[in-house]
């Protein structure tokens, strides 16, 4: 227990600075795939050289130097970005200067800082990802920068590892409750408030506004969730699972797209039979359509409908939302299409694909009915030598010649696009609609997940007494796909996402579990938003929660376990009073009641002898308890017996009189 | 208007009660707690992730935000924990002379059941004397305090504080121990100790006591110079001083008024301080006298400081109640 005689700013301990360093380099060691490879040996090149000097007890380098690598960062990141304030850029500028200061990095100060800095890093991993694992990953680099921060603290002893660790884990569990008790009541405000860089989402993937042969190949690979189902009752069978996304109308030989957009009023349909009523919620896509099922009859609040019934939202979806919707399966619409409407679902590109516009001409000097050449079409997908895979042959420059004569294979986009191009060519309105196709049910939740691997495209097709209807021409090459999903539908051989997959059953359980998981993960922490606050606050009783009630409640309720936490904590640090003593105060206590209270300043024997005039009758009472609390507290070894027969006597005293 | 107004807030808080004996236990009222310039520092990082979270939309952002924030209060109360309801008792303290720093000690107690880390105990706040203390322990904790006049020293207002765990907060706390030491007068420049003095038994006392060589000792503050052991010294050996045995029966009587009644208050201690020194120095009985005081001629470590401290605590008022011994300014 030397003591140390110091300035109030030590430097620090190389054990220290390595121990920084290695927490930094932990909180960075995500962002590693998603900046340019200069930034990544730039930051590892200087933290080499820090722990080098700091090894070699060398002098830091000067001020100019680092100055001069700030003004090169810089320059290099403007050049790789073309901007300095965007979200990667900043990622990429705040990576090197850490690594700077932490290259004049000299005393605590300067240590503190790094450890805010290290803080704020943390927080930059959360614009990529918020998963579960993250989360975890992320609390224990917290956890450690945190006993970083104890360990400079530690400036004039080396303390080792444990002290500052169990210090740090101690404190951030005791936080838990404060920070629980912030996250619920801190008044929400709906972001952002201020406009965003551009490439604050770019990292989001999805269905896309246009399509083009292998577009879904990619969406295909991914396990990631698309959005998640609650039905209300039953869940539709899967082959009525067609989620409904942007629906395109216009080709340009090679490629289908969505814009422009005719947008209406109000949805206009004839019912058959009664909804079905489920709430979705959709991971952020960055773009504003809404996922629902074929064919949607409400329109969420804050988005709106176009003609060919897609629901886009007001503002690109850059949160996770969630809203209900009522869908029909069996419905009639279109039935009153605008001519302009009807120009546009014929439209083909001149010079384009050839072959398909005779194989279209030859079939409609056959089939005069416009279903029985539809049919006959499907037939054809179905009786001859197509097949469905994932990965098909690549196309020429008339794909849609080439896919229907040469290759014939290809994935759900081939099919719904030379499907398309054949009906407009034979003189049907056609058009491609793409969303989501299936889902799988979580017994745990009891919800659906929809998956990009879920991606899907089909068609509709318009005839005059009936509207559009839906036709499915992978359905037709392939039945599995409607009926048993993806994984079910391709060859073995195809490269499918491991999830897709259900060879394993307890792969399978596992998944379903940790999904479900996932789900309230993201319902509860990650969906928690200013309209999750409101109804949270309805629940225990406020009805119109305003901004200063909610302030009101969280001042209090911070208040609350700041006070428990401190009178939990202030019992350990007080003198331990030791049980002897204990005791002896509840003699005294007893005998007070009778209306002998002890001075302040009398001792024991005194006291006793004060007793013995006043109450003889308690004489050998009180003369063997303080013997006994004599011998206990001053004499030299008492036994455990005498313990015992002094919290015997203390127990049974009684002052009354008798 | 203002400044009283402050002075009386300053006391409503702080409550200083001059100085206290015994020991002293750090209830709750006494410990003080502020955030330091590294906490605010990290307030400002909370609020910048805040903005960022509402901004991003990032649910984990606020997550870690408000966690961080509770460390903030955790950290303070750890803080105060850190210190508070600890007992502090002065030590002892070493008398010195005018001119040199005195170390006053205290001792830090923790009755409680938890280890306590980086208590300092300061001053003047450029330095402090850093402990940890585990859990029913205790330490010793000292503080240098400089003496420039001879006469009693208080340390004046100490300071117990820390900023452990994590450097967010400082609480204090401040110790007005009653607790004094004693500054001797500073010694004049070492010379020969007051001419041949007659004694009532018989012999005097040769060359000042230095013809034979008794041993070494360890060097006290005030030996002259002339009796290092320089030789031992260069052995690297630390600092001793050699010490000569006079004879048993020489006495020495060092008098106020032997010295030039030109000299002032102030010097007459000083001289007289060195020839103490010297005389013990040389194992020789002596006497002083001062005004109002006489010490009979005695030897030993005790008498030395008996003298010392006599000379350090000498009233000048004395002087005035004696007039004809007022010195010429």
């Amino acid at each position: 227990m030397y003591g140390c005689s110091t300035g109030m700013d030590p430097r620090l301990h190389l054990r220290s600075t390595l121990w920084l360093t290695g927490a930094l380099l932990l909180v960075a060691a995500p962002h590693v795939d998603r900046l340019p490879w200069w930034i990544i040996t730039l930051a590892l090149m200087l933290v080499a050289w820090r722990v080098y000097l700091g090894k070699m007890r060398l002098e830091l380098p000067r001020k100019w130097l680092l100055l001069a690598i700030v003004a090169g960062t810089v320059t290099g990141v403007y050049l790789n970005y073309r901007t300095i304030f965007g979200r990667d850029a900043g990622i990429a500028l705040l990576m090197v200067m850490l690594a700077l200061k932490l290259l004049e990095t000299r005393t605590r100060r300067d240590g503190m800082l790094l450890c805010f800095l290290g803080y704020f890093l943390v927080i930059t991993n959360f614009l990529h990802s918020q998963t579960i694992p993250t989360a975890l990953y992320m609390l224990v680099c917290v956890w450690l920068i945190t006993a970083g921060m104890v360990h400079l603290q530690h400036g004039h002893s080396d303390a080792g590892y444990r002290v500052p660790l169990r210090a740090a884990g101690l404190m951030l569990a005791q936080s838990a409750p404060l920070m629980l008790v912030l996250f619920l009541l801190f008044p929400r405000i709906q972001g952002p408030l201020w406009g965003l860089p551009h490439d604050a989402y770019s990292a989001l993937s999805g269905l896309s506004e246009t399509m083009s042969p292998g577009s879904f190949t990619n969406l295909t690979l991914s396990d990631a969730v698309a959005f998640r189902v609650e039905f209300k009752e039953q869940a539709p069978p899967p082959r009525d699972l067609y989620w409904r996304g942007p629906v395109m109308w216009d080709f340009d030989g090679y490629s289908w797209s969505a814009p422009p957009y005719q947008y209406a009023s109000q949805l206009r349909y004839n019912a058959q039979l009664p909804g079905i009523e489920y709430s979705v919620t959709l991971e952020p896509h960055n773009n504003r359509w809404l996922l629902a099922l074929d064919l949607p009859a409400r329109v969420p609040p804050g988005a709106i409908p176009t003609t060919d019934f897609q629901l886009r939202s007001a503002a690109p979806v850059t949160t996770r939302v969630r809203y209900d919707m009522q869908s029909f399966l069996k419905v009639e619409f279109g039935l009153a299409e605008s001519r302009q409407a009807m120009r546009r679902a014929l439209r083909l590109p001149a010079g384009f694909n050839p072959r398909t516009a005779e194989f279209a001409r030859a079939l409609r000097k056959k089939f005069a009915g416009d279903r029985a050449l539809m049919n006959a079409v499907l037939a054809m997908f179905r009786d001859e030598a197509y097949f469905y895979t994932l990965s098909p042959p690549q196309l020429g420059d008339h794909p849609v010649d080439d896919f229907l004569f040469r290759t014939r294979r290809g994935f759900c986009e081939h099919y719904a696009s030379a499907f398309a191009v054949l009906m407009r060519a034979a003189g049907i309105p056609a058009r491609i609609v793409t969303g989501y196709l299936g889902g799988e049910l979580n017994p745990l939740g009891n919800y659906m997940i929809v998956r990009q691997s879920d991606a899907h495209a089909w068609t509709e097709v318009w005839f005059p007494d009936a509207g559009w209807i839906r036709v499915d021409p992978t359905a037709a090459v392939s039945p599995l796909r409607v009926e048993s999903g993806i994984a079910a539908a391709l060859p073995r051989t195809d490269p499918l996402p491991l999830l897709a997959r259900g060879d394993y059953p307890w792969l399978r359980q596992l998944r379903l579990t940790w999904d479900s998981a996932a789900n309230s993960w993201n319902q509860w922490v990650l969906g928690y938003n200013p309209e999750r606050q409101r109804s949270l606050m309805t629940r225990i009783g406020i009805d119109r929660s305003t901004w200063e009630s909610l302030a009101l409640l969280l001042v209090i309720a911070t208040l609350t376990v700041t006070v428990i936490l401190f009178l939990l904590m202030a019992r350990r640090s007080r003198a331990a009073m030791d049980p002897v003593k204990r005791a002896y105060l509840l003699f005294c206590r007893k005998l007070a009641g009778a209306g002998l209270p002890r001075a302040p300043s009398e001792g024991p024997a005194a006291y006793a002898a004060r007793l013995a005039a006043a109450r003889p009758d308690l004489q050998t009472a009180v003369g063997a308890i303080t013997r006994l609390y004599i011998v206990l507290r001053y004499g030299v070894a008492p036994g455990p017996a005498a313990w015992r027969e002094f919290e015997e006597r203390v127990k049974h005293f009684s002052a009354a009189t008798r | 208007m203002y400044a009283a107004l402050k002075n009386q807030l300053y006391h409503w808080i702080f409550q200083p009660r001059g100085p206290e004996g015994g020991t002293i236990v750090l209830v709750q009222r006494r410990v003080f707690i502020l955030p330091t310039r590294q906490g605010i520092v990290f307030a400002l990082t909370l609020l910048l992730m805040l903005v960022g979270s509402i901004n991003y939309g990032l649910s984990l952002g606020f997550v870690l935000t408000f966690l961080l924030a509770g460390l903030g209060i955790t950290a303070m109360l750890h803080t105060f924990r850190n210190l508070a309801h600890m007992r502090v008792a002065p030590g002892r303290v070493q008398a010195v002379f005018a001119g040199e720093h005195a170390r006053f000690t205290v001792r830090l107690e923790n009755p409680g059941a938890t280890d306590r880390y980086e208590i300092g105990l300061t001053r003047d706040r450029n330095a402090a004397d850093f402990h940890d203390i585990p859990a029913q322990h205790q330490v010793l904790a000292g503080v240098d305090v400089p003496a420039p006049r001879r006469g009693p020293l208080r340390p004046g207002r100490l300071t117990l504080f820390t900023r452990y765990p994590l450097g967010l907060f400082h609480a204090w706390s401040y110790l007005d121990l009653d607790v004094q030491c004693v500054v001797y007068p500073r010694p004049a420049r070492p010379g020969a100790l007051p001419p041949q003095v007659s004694s009532e038994g018989s012999g005097a006392l040769h060359g000042q006591g230095q013809e034979d060589f008794s041993g070494l000792r360890q060097y006290h503050p005030g030996d002259s110079p002339r009796h290092i052991a320089w030789k031992a010294a260069a052995r690297d050996q630390g600092l001793l001083t050699k010490q000569f045995s006079g004879r048993a029966d020489a006495e020495l009587w060092l008098d106020w008024q032997q010295l030039p009644a030109t000299m002032d208050v102030e010097a007459r201690l000083s001289q007289l301080t060195r020839w103490v020194i010297d005389a013990q120095a040389s194992s020789v009985s002596y006497g002083l006298r001062l005004p109002g005081m006489t010490l009979p001629v005695a030897t030993g470590e005790a008498h030395r400081e008996r003298c010392l401290e006599a000379l350090a605590l000498f009233d000048v008022r004395v002087l005035d109640r004696d007039g004809s011994q007022a010195p010429s300014a």
